[in-house]
């Protein structure tokens, strides 16, 4: 853990966001150091989604603050990246992996400034670090759903940032990509970078990260693995839908594993 | 009238040059903003935007008495822009969706529109007004002054559009992404759709209130299919567009009455249509050829596959096997004969006279090949001997 | 009859014909397809007169309504390449062959009395003129078809209520049931194309559009029950077609645009002012329930920290506008409309729950 004087990473405080003034998160607490992989789980409409989009200003929040190493979004957005979930684009848009990679570093650019070969050259390094170079100049409607995957976090990686948000990055991804991602992940955290995912594998939770976050509309529990990630939590968080977890095909299993640690 | 005639005047006639100039700009920019709007999932907008312009135009009129283009087209402009935000407002604000604030939007400014353009006919002296030009569109009536206009303005479009290249790319791509890098996604937003409003007004005179929005949808649909870059949909858009603009002009100027906006959703029709069927890699022909491909491909490796099977049942690679055997095992499957003639071209089977086939040896390699590559087939090998056999 | 009368009772007629499949291409997000049906059966005309040469053959009809239903089947085939999405399709596939219609129109047929303004204007006004003999009446014949048509579409939609109903709210179970939502889909767009034709000649294509999802849309905004919405879309669309011809008397302009005046203002009426739907009561429902929130907000925020070491930081009225990043005076008055309803209690600038409030606090986590 770094020295109590270093802010945090992320320090989010009493965050309250609605939608047609019915709550979707209630007065949610969340402090993360740096350095931290930190999953953000929750069964189906938690909230999990909101709390991402809320933290990167995506969404007006009803109350609340945001801190991003002690300071505001607004202040710190060239050291966040963003990895949205999959679905939220139309693939056949026309345009090539390349392309779509760079768009990461227009924030940097800023305005009317055009990507040259600086931002070519960091891209291409970025789909090398997740094996996607043979695919720099394929147009993205060519790609399978972890192809798609991987090429969004090249995407965040250009903008070489120093905490990001990930949503739903396993989703409905093989198995290459899913080991492409665990490792990116790890390489992150050695280069003390904080990232913060929205998560569903109960199983492997405590193998790939260090903090969990369990969300279910408020915070249930936020805090190192070892911790926080208790069976009495879980139950908390999913109340009585726990048999229908996705990915736990048998909750005892997974109750086994959480009294093992 | 010939082709070649139709260019002779286009190079002589300096009114239908001036009037073919014109409607080219229009099909320039609005095949240029319509890949966004096509991009952005706002086809339909495009024809809610041109109907609603129809009260502006007649408004601008009763006010000013002027038929100037640029004062008819600022009314265009108000009406188009109150449209987009009267669907906006009951999208957000209402269960209604989209469908229905666009046709409520369409029809109601249209209607609305329709009994002031009639209100303004019975008025002394506005029956010549011609403000009904604005239904269907009458490129003839465009003079220099209205090209000189239509230019700058299209002029000053297209070079936003260039001006914001990445950042409208990117907004239209993933508006969300865009906001979380600081970029206003809705005020870009608002500027495209602007844009679209701007090129749809400066066409209205020529082509039309009712055909306008064939000029938005369908350049940008037919660009899309030949390439899967923004950039070269953009240029060639722009290109069918303008085409589409100029066929209008010469061929409803070969006839009194014809009226350039049908003439124009004729032509940009066609290209679009034949752009989704032979385009390459996406066309509807190519995607064909493709298929049929690919069928052949695997009737040749299930032949083959089969006639491994048999040779090994009977323990001989030359041993001959019949049509029917090879039927047999495919099991409802025809064309075995064309295959095995195709597959003989290739050196892979050979005939063993009285209608008999077996592998070669390298018929027989590329079969083992087929079934390394393919564990499926590997089972319905096995599955298939112990069907054949007695 | 007088011709005036005639002509309010044939605007009603149509109003109301239209308004019935508006109902369901309003709910079934297929609004924009009456627009592009409504312009495409001109082809289908234009065709039958070309064949038979004749302007009051019934084919004209027969061949307007094949085309409204072959519009759809393009749409939905050039939907199906998945070359371009189903927005574009309708924008692409209507375009093309209205411009062929009124080609042909200019080229062939410009003679007779076919005329392609007739495509949004209609001619209401001269509706009376065209009269057929029925069962000794003498009637205008724009009437009786409409009549015939405003009936036929009575009948479907109640034979097939049940049926409508369910595909409506629920395809998959009616597919599961056995009820065809395809078919059923293409009744609909049969249903559409035939009244768009028939209104057509009253009206014009864009009224028709006007006609079949305006009254439907007001509805909409008014009414959560089905058969209440097909009464009150006929109602809105009858009003429109009277009160329509009465504004265009008056400003001596087509009867036509006036009803789809009357019946926008109607709309406009329903956007504002409907009960629980309207903008006006959206706005006071918004204001009330923000005030409502910002207690159940200030409730769950003590709940959190009661009993944490930081509570005696967090839960001072002062801090709330660092934590929950309330403006003081908003704060102020949150925590004195709290304090009335008893929810929280003060002492010396610290605040803390009541029995009531901690309540309030636990229920809004669980329902939530």
């Amino acid at each position: 853990m770094t020295a109590d004087s270093a802010p945090l990473a992320l320090e989010v405080t009493d965050l309250t966001v609605a939608y047609a003034e019915k709550a979707v998160l209630w007065d949610v607490d969340l402090a993360v150091p740096a350095g931290t992989l930190m999953a953000v789980i929750g069964p189906n409409g938690a909230g999990k989604t909101t709390l991402i989009k809320a933290i990167l200003g995506l969404l007006k929040p009803a109350a609340g603050q945001v801190l991003l190493s002690g300071k505001g979004y607004e202040q710190q957005r060239r050291r966040v990246a963003y990895v949205p979930q999959r679905g939220s684009v139309d693939w056949d848009f026309p345009t090539s992996v390349l392309d779509v990679v760079m768009m990461g570093r227009y924030g940097d650019l800023g305005w009317f400034r055009r990507p040259r070969r600086r931002e070519q050259e960091m891209s291409r390094k970025a789909l090398v670090e997740v094996g996607m170079e043979d695919f720099a100049d394929r147009q993205i409607s060519q790609l399978s759903g972890g192809q798609q995957q991987r090429v969004f976090l090249a995407r965040a990686l250009v903008q070489d940032a120093d905490i990001y948000f990930m949503d739903e990055p396993f989703q409905g991804v093989d198995a290459t990509t899913e080991r492409a991602i665990i490792g990116l992940l790890q390489r992150l955290r050695a280069d003390n970078k904080t990232v913060v995912a929205v998560y569903h594998d109960l199983q492997t939770v405590a193998e790939y990260f260090d903090w969990v976050t369990l969300l279910n509309v408020r915070r249930i529990a936020s805090g190192p693995v070892s911790e926080v990630f208790t069976a009495e939590n879980l139950r908390r968080t999913y109340g009585g839908r726990i048999g229908f977890v996705e990915g736990i095909s048998h909750p005892t299993d997974m109750l086994e594993a959480e009294t093992d640690q | 009238m010939s082709w070649a005639g139709l260019l002779d005047d286009l190079v002589f006639d300096y009114t239908l040059r001036t009037v073919a100039l014109g409607t080219a700009i229009i099909g320039v920019i609005s095949g240029v903003l319509g890949c966004y709007a096509l991009l952005r999932r706002q086809s339909l907008l495009g024809d809610a935007i041109s109907h609603a312009a129809l009260p502006g135009v007649v408004i601008a009129f009763m006010i000013t008495r002027s038929r100037a283009s640029i004062v008819l087209m600022l009314g265009a402009l108000v009406s188009g822009v109150l449209a987009t935000l009267l669907i906006l407002a009951v999208v957000r604000n209402t269960r209604l969706k989209e469908d229905s604030a666009l046709g409520i939007a369409l029809s109601v400014f249209f209607g609305l529109g329709l009994m002031l353009l009639t209100v303004t006919q019975r008025m002394s002296d506005a029956r010549q007004a011609g403000l009904d030009r604005f239904l269907f569109g009458q490129a003839a009536t465009l003079v220099v002054a209205d090209v000189i206009t239509m230019a700058v303005i299209a002029g000053l479009a297209i070079g936003l559009v260039l001006l914001f290249w990445k950042e409208f790319k990117l907004v239209s791509f993933d508006p969300d992404f865009a906001t979380s890098m600081g970029f206003p996604a809705r005020g870009l937003d608002v500027g495209l759709t602007t844009l679209l409003v701007v090129a749809i007004v400066i066409g209205l005179q020529a082509v039309g209130v009712i055909l306008m929005s064939a000029l938005v949808v369908a350049p940008a649909a037919g660009a899309r299919q030949w390439t899967n870059r923004l950039g070269t949909m953009t240029i060639l858009a722009g290109l069918f567009g303008g085409f589409s603009g100029v066929a209008g002009a010469l061929i409803s100027n070969t006839r009194s009455g014809l009226s350039t906006g049908p003439v124009i959703a004729l032509v940009v029709s066609l290209i679009t249509l034949a752009s989704m069927l032979v385009a390459p890699n996406r066309g509807l022909i190519w995607n064909w050829v493709r298929r049929l491909r690919q069928r052949q491909q695997f009737r040749s490796e299930t032949v083959l596959v089969d006639l491994l099977a048999l040779s090994q049942q009977h323990d001989s690679l030359s041993y001959g096997h019949s049509v029917d055997a090879i039927h047999a095992m495919n099991r409802g499957r025809r064309g075995e004969v064309r295959t095995l003639h195709g597959l003989r071209e290739r050196r892979l089977v050979t005939g063993t006279g009285d209608g008999m086939w077996s592998l070669t040896e390298a018929g027989e390699a590329e079969a083992q090949r087929i079934l390394q590559e393919n564990d499926g087939a590997q089972a319905a090998l096995t599955r298939s001997q112990i069907e054949v056999a007695p | 009859m007088s011709p005036q009368t005639e002509i309010v009772l044939i605007a009603a007629v149509v109003a109301a014909a239209c308004a019935l499949p508006g109902v369901f291409l309003v709910l079934w997000r297929m609004a924009m397809m009456s627009d592009a049906i409504s312009h495409t059966v001109l082809l289908g005309i234009v065709a039958g007169y070309l064949l038979v040469s004749d302007l009051d053959s019934p084919f004209l009809l027969v061949g307007a309504a094949a085309m409204g239903i072959l519009t759809v089947t393009l749409v939905e085939i050039v939907t199906r390449t998945r070359l371009v999405k189903e927005d574009a399709a309708i924008g692409i596939v209507f375009p093309g062959l209205f411009g062929l219609a009124v080609l042909l129109i200019s080229v062939y047929a410009g003679d007779v009395h076919l005329d392609e303004h007739v495509v949004f204007q209609g001619d209401l006004v001269f509706a009376p003129f065209d009269r057929v003999v029925i069962v000794g009446l003498d009637l205008p014949r724009t009437l009786v078809t409409m009549l015939v048509i405003l009936f036929l579409n009575l009948l479907l939609i109640s034979l097939l209520y049940k049926e409508l109903k369910l595909a409506t709210f629920d395809p998959g179970l009616a597919a599961a049931l056995g009820f065809s939502p395809i078919l059923i889909h293409y009744l609909l767009m049969t249903m559409v194309s035939v009244t768009a034709v028939g209104a057509f000649d009253a009206v014009g294509s864009i009224l028709v559009v006007a006609l079949m999802v305006v009254p439907s849309a007001t509805a909409y905004l008014v009414t959560d029950r089905l058969s209440r919405m097909i009464g009150l879309s006929v109602a809105v669309g009858v009003i429109g077609a009277v009160g329509g011809f009465w504004l265009a008397r008056w400003l001596d302009t087509t009867v036509g645009g006036s009803m789809v005046a009357t019946i926008g203002l109607l709309f406009g009426l329903a956007f504002l002012a409907a009960p629980e739907r309207g903008i006006v009561a959206i706005a006071r429902r918004r204001l009330r329930q923000r005030w409502e929130f910002a207690q159940t907000m200030l409730a769950i925020h003590l709940l959190h920290h009661e009993g944490t070491p930081e509570a005696a930081v967090e839960n001072r009225v002062d801090h709330l506008w660092e934590d929950l990043r309330w403006k003081p005076d908003f704060a102020e008055q949150v925590v004195r409309h709290a304090e009335q309803r008893g929810i929280v209690r003060r002492t010396a600038g610290m605040l803390s729950l009541t029995g009531e409030g901690r309540e309030m606090a636990e229920e809004a986590l669980i329902n939530s």
